[in-house]
């Protein structure tokens, strides 16, 4: 019986062929029908014009408002924090690198509902520094403040691992012929290594945004959900859900076009010709 | 006028460098030796680039290093001209902006003078070989420099452009007298460049020399292998004139030089004559036959003979023939 079955599928190798492509087309279906089906409910729940008009409501242009304001804000604070660290750890081999890359990326796996409880446990009126900064007169938890904080918190790791691995790929011998050039570690820095490595910047710095823009679970722990403060995009989604449905797709579907222009942007840069080296 | 003083020693994983030198003003010296000699960390730790366990460098009344005082410039105080291998061009800069980088100005004068005016708005990655160099070489004079260093400036190039650019390069040093120390690993670019030679191996400077003299007299086996000598292994026995060395894998030949024991012997490749099996004590088979310098030059199992097109065996050379070797005892050199 079976070395029946074997003769007649080694005599008929095409058939064996075709029943494996229509396995396989199947099972491509299934899977991007999963990954597409929602995202085209989303899109098609309401007429566009009527989308349109729900995005036009004080809650949802607040919160567009607070996500822009919070998101520019962490975005510097990633930036100019995240550039010389990157560049620190990725132009210098020392004692203790691979922990503190560990460090830093450990937020990447952190679930945002802790990251946001450690945030007020660290800086909340109770929390370990909250005691001195509220002393000092400073209150973060539950303000704007919060908001980017958790943003920084939670996104800029995405940015600072593509930063290192982009400074990383700088051909060493370039940065060491600017010394000889006379051109000091700033120099260096700024005009030969930021420069060289722009592309790979740039595809982490979007991914990082793409990656705040969507954060909800440490900001609504930390910064609480108020609108017009501390109430970002993804908040709204959450707090219009009960209240508004119609609303809260809008703000989905605006959410979902921010996103994809950030990744396809990321793409774009990572495949422009010629972007390594010149 | 400033002349070069350098004795370092840098640990290396397979070997310490250790290198003293002193360069005049105005010379160029080539720093040849096998691959992982150590030939490119010596032009880094001079560039600033490495910095040596112990030593000193001093250029005329400056000193750049001095580990016993704690002494130590960096690349960027140090003003040399460093070429590394591939020109290292920044490659999101023009040409002019490459040299502006140096100069911390504009110096079209200097990008006429190299002749790559025409080429100021390119970027590197548009240019020639021999473009490179020029572009390189500018930025580097840019930086006014007091040493220029050059590593390998050559190895990028195909056989026609290297010749041309070798020939650019030579001229270009004559004109600008600086101190110059130039890594190569093929002795050719040391002799037509260079006023004095260094070869360096295993980390250890094992001559420093004009060209035709480690041709003459090369102080080590690795020198005249350097050289292109034929360089094999005997045992010497000593004579009332020198001495009789037995070849490994058979034959023996006559020196001048006495010598008892092992020893290594370098015969270059013009002093071999071949001659009849009968009349010879030393044979070799024949691997190949292929021009060379207007003659020709026979690749045998052991050695290498290069013959004038015209000489009497010539024509009777052909692949897998035995021939006896002749040599006169004065060119036979005996290396310990």
């Amino acid at each position: 019986m079976l070395s029946g079955e074997l003769v007649r599928a080694r005599s008929h190798p095409a058939l064996g062929r075709v029943a494996v492509a229509i396995g396989l087309a199947l099972v491509i279906a299934v899977a991007m029908g999963f990954l597409l089906v929602p995202i085209v409910a989303l899109v098609t729940y309401q007429p566009p014009g009527r989308l349109i008009d729900e995005l036009g409501s004080p809650v949802t242009t607040q919160a567009i408002v607070v996500s822009l304001k919070t998101n520019a804000a962490a975005m510097l604070l990633t930036l100019a924090l995240g550039t010389p660290l990157a560049y620190a750890i990725g132009r210098h081999r020392f004692r203790g690198r691979r922990l503190v890359i560990t460090l830093i990326e450990l937020p990447l796996v952190m679930p945002p509902a802790v990251a946001g409880i450690a945030l007020l446990v660290a800086f909340g009126r109770l929390g370990l520094l909250g005691h001195v900064l509220s002393v000092l007169g400073i209150h973060i938890a539950f303000t704007p403040t919060a908001v980017v904080m958790a943003i920084v918190f939670v996104a800029s790791p995405f940015y600072i691992r593509g930063a290192i691995g982009a400074f990383e790929a700088v051909d060493a011998t370039l940065l060491d012929v600017a010394g000889t050039l006379g051109a000091g570690p700033l120099r260096r820095m700024l005009r030969v290594a930021l420069p060289l490595a722009r592309v790979g910047l740039g595809a982490s710095a979007a991914l990082a945004f793409a990656r705040g823009i969507g954060e909800f679970g440490a900001t609504i722990l930390f910064a609480g959900s108020f609108p017009g403060t501390t109430q970002t995009l993804p908040l709204a989604v959450y707090s219009l859900f009960d209240a508004n449905l119609d609303q809260a797709v809008a703000v989905g579907v605006l959410l979902l076009v921010i996103a994809g222009a950030i990744l396809l942007t990321a793409k774009l840069l990572w495949s422009w010709p010629g972007s390594r080296s010149t | 006028m400033a002349r070069l003083e350098v004795d370092v020693a840098l640990g290396r994983r397979a070997f310490e460098l250790r290198a003293e030198l002193a360069l005049e003003a105005a010379e160029t010296m080539v720093l040849i030796g096998p691959s992982g000699s150590g030939k490119s960390s010596l032009l880094r730790v001079l560039a600033g680039l490495e910095r040596p366990q112990r030593g000193r460098i001093a250029l005329a009344d400056e000193l750049w290093l001095d580990t016993g005082r704690g002494v130590f410039l960096s690349a960027e105080r140090r003003r040399v001209g460093y070429v590394p291998q591939d020109y290292g061009l920044f490659p999101h800069l023009s040409v002019a902006a490459n040299v502006r980088f140096a100069a911390g100005r504009s110096r079209p004068d200097l990008l006429e003078r190299f002749g790559i005016a025409a080429l100021a708005r390119s970027r590197p990655g548009e240019l020639s070989g021999g473009e490179r160099q020029r572009v390189a070489l500018a930025r580097a004079i840019a930086r006014e420099p007091r040493l220029l260093l050059l590593d390998e400036p050559f190895a990028a190039l195909d056989a026609v452009t290297r010749i041309a650019v070798r020939d650019e390069l030579g001229a270009a040093l004559r004109e600008l007298a600086l101190p110059t120390l130039l890594v190569s690993h093929a002795f050719e670019d040391a002799a037509l460049l260079a006023d004095r030679v260094a070869v360096l191996d295993a980390g250890r400077l094992a001559q420093v020399a004009g060209a035709a003299e480690l041709v003459a007299r090369p102080a080590t086996a690795t020198v005249a292998a350097l050289t292109g000598a034929n360089v094999l292994a005997g045992t010497a026995t000593a004579t009332a004139r020198g001495c009789r060395v037995l070849v490994e894998g058979g034959g023996e030949l006559l020196s001048d030089t006495t010598a008892q024991g092992p020893v290594t012997i370098a015969i270059h490749p013009w002093e071999l004559a071949i001659a009849e099996t009968g009349s010879s004590t030393l044979h070799d088979r024949v691997v190949g036959v292929h021009p060379r310098d207007g003659g020709l030059l026979v690749k045998l199992e052991r050695f290498s003979v290069q013959l004038r097109r015209d000489a009497p065996a010539a024509g009777s050379i052909v692949a897998g023939a035995s021939v006896g070797l002749r040599v006169e005892p004065a060119d036979v050199r005996v290396l310990h």
